[in-house]
């Protein structure tokens, strides 16, 4: 009743806006990459940028490298044997090719989202605690809130919310699919990984994960791995072309879909190959 | 690199295609209705308002086709942008197609009054329109930048007669009060064909932000 409206200052206001306009702060920095599975050279000079708060989209076709790129951001491409790497990453100014950086903490910190939804064969309840427990977190308070919390991040609660200690398995796709992106949350972290999310999911659900993507961008960086370019193009804020092992082109979404630079990034964006 | 998307590279051929042919049958239009001016014949000038019904036609049909390959193709970058331009083009064409009926009603409105005087201007100005238009046609089925260019540029040269001739026609007008109609009949044609060469010029806008896929301002060059 008594609320008063406090107009901004103009300098509130200028403030706020350069502040819009800065640059964004980088997450992960990719300098001179290179990876080979053996003798396949299939990471090529990598350089790349990820901002925070941003959807950064990596598209090319089959066999470009865009997925073993994404896998190396939190080193599961080392449960491949005989992969080998030369150049750094930083993952918030450091690198995580270090010998000290444990893969454990830049996991609790980079979460991925797979192709396939992958439930864990458990209650929707105990598949978002299960990460949470692991890192020591006991109080049924503290988990009640943590899975209503991360339910509703992934825009599934209302979905969900009176069956929770039913199997994950009796959800439809899109469902299980958006239970992993709260599993994803549940651990609080500053990255998502998203490989294909949606290429197993039917037009509806991957709408819902897009929406959610756009949600989720507030509070996290996120790269995703699409095979649907219209994908790209509604979703992300800057996309990287890749290309038989080299990034193509890298720049802000809306270029790369009116006006790219390198005629291979439009031959594959208009659908010539790939 | 093999194209897999060769039904909808034939579609977009199609489509130029349609475009030229609203294009040449404009063209066309407006031939004959400079000549019926000429010639004061009124059949002919009846004949070019009949045959619009095909241009709003193949107007109509340019849309739809545009329309469908987006919703079916979800084009982007240059292919989206030769979508919409057709869309774009035949737009001005279609106005322009108009314009020829316009002069055509004008034709029949002075019917078999003797002309104040001979339209070699008028003539002069129709020409250098009729070849605008012709060459940006050219200009959008080579996509040519330069030829773009040039076109816009032959506007000048119809902006100057216009105000020339309507000065002249003024003049006339003041001599000789009788000839009042057919006086403000021959101005309005002289509208009607600075008008099209406006529209050729947006043809030319059109074609740059085809090739270059950003926005030019030709008519205030």
């Amino acid at each position: 009743m008594n609320a008063t409206i406090v107009k901004p200052t103009i300098e509130a206001v200028m403030n706020h806006n350069n502040s819009k306009q800065s640059a964004k702060a980088i997450v992960y920095k990719t300098s001179g990459l290179n990876l080979w599975y053996g003798e396949n050279h299939a990471l090529k000079e990598i350089n790349l940028d990820i901002h925070e708060n941003e959807v950064t989209a990596i598209i090319g076709p089959s066999g470009c490298g865009k997925s073993t790129y994404i896998k190396t951001l939190n080193r599961m491409i080392e449960l491949v044997p005989s992969v080998k790497t030369s150049g750094t990453i930083e993952y918030r100014g450091r690198n995580i090719f270090n010998k000290s950086y444990s893969v454990e903490e830049l996991r609790t910190r980079v979460g991925m989202v797979f192709q396939k939804p992958n439930p864990f064969p458990k209650s929707i309840y105990e598949n978002v605690t299960y990460g949470p427990k692991i890192h020591g977190i006991k109080d049924k308070r503290i988990l009640d809130q943590i899975v209503e919390e991360s339910l509703k991040g992934a825009a599934i609660w209302d979905e969900v919310k009176d069956r929770l200690n039913e199997n994950a398995f009796g959800l439809s796709g899109g469902q299980q699919q958006r239970l992993c992106i709260a599993r994803c949350l549940a651990v609080e972290p500053d990255v998502i990984l998203m490989d294909e999310p949606t290429s197993a999911l039917d037009p509806i659900s991957t709408l819902k994960v897009e929406e959610l993507v756009q949600e989720l961008k507030k509070d996290f960086s996120i790269i995703i791995v699409t095979h649907n370019m219209q994908q790209a193009a509604r979703i992300s804020d800057k996309t990287a072309f890749f290309l038989n092992g080299e990034v193509i082109e890298f720049t802000n979404t809306d270029k790369i879909f009116s006006t790219p630079l390198d005629k291979r990034t439009e031959d594959y964006i208009t659908g010539r190959f790939g | 690199m093999m194209s897999v998307r060769e039904k909808f590279d034939g579609d977009l051929i199609e489509l130029q295609n349609k475009l030229l042919e609203i294009g040449r049958f404009t063209e066309e239009a407006l031939t004959k209705s400079i000549i019926a001016l000429e010639t004061q014949n009124v059949e002919l000038a009846l004949e070019i308002m009949d045959d619009d019904t095909h241009a709003d036609l193949m107007y109509e049909e340019i849309n739809d086709f545009a329309i469908l390959l987006i919703a079916k193709q979800a084009p982007v970058a240059i292919d989206l942008r030769r979508i919409i331009v057709a869309i774009k083009i035949a737009t001005d064409i279609e106005r322009i197609a108009d314009f020829a009926v316009n002069i055509a009603k004008a034709t029949i409105r002075i019917g078999n009054e003797p002309l104040v005087k001979p339209i070699v201007h008028i003539k002069e100005m129709h020409k250098i329109t009729l070849e605008m238009l012709k060459l940006s046609l050219e200009a959008f089925s080579d996509e040519d930048v330069e030829k773009a260019r040039n076109v816009a540029l032959m506007d000048d040269e119809v902006d100057d007669l216009y105000g020339q001739i309507i000065r002249d026609l003024l003049q006339i007008n003041m001599q000789n009060t009788e000839f009042t109609a057919q006086i403000t009949q021959l101005s309005f044609v002289c509208r009607f064909l600075e008008r099209a060469a406006d529209h050729v010029t947006n043809i030319s806008e059109h074609i740059l932000y085809l090739v270059k896929g950003r926005q030019y301002d030709l008519n205030n060059h």
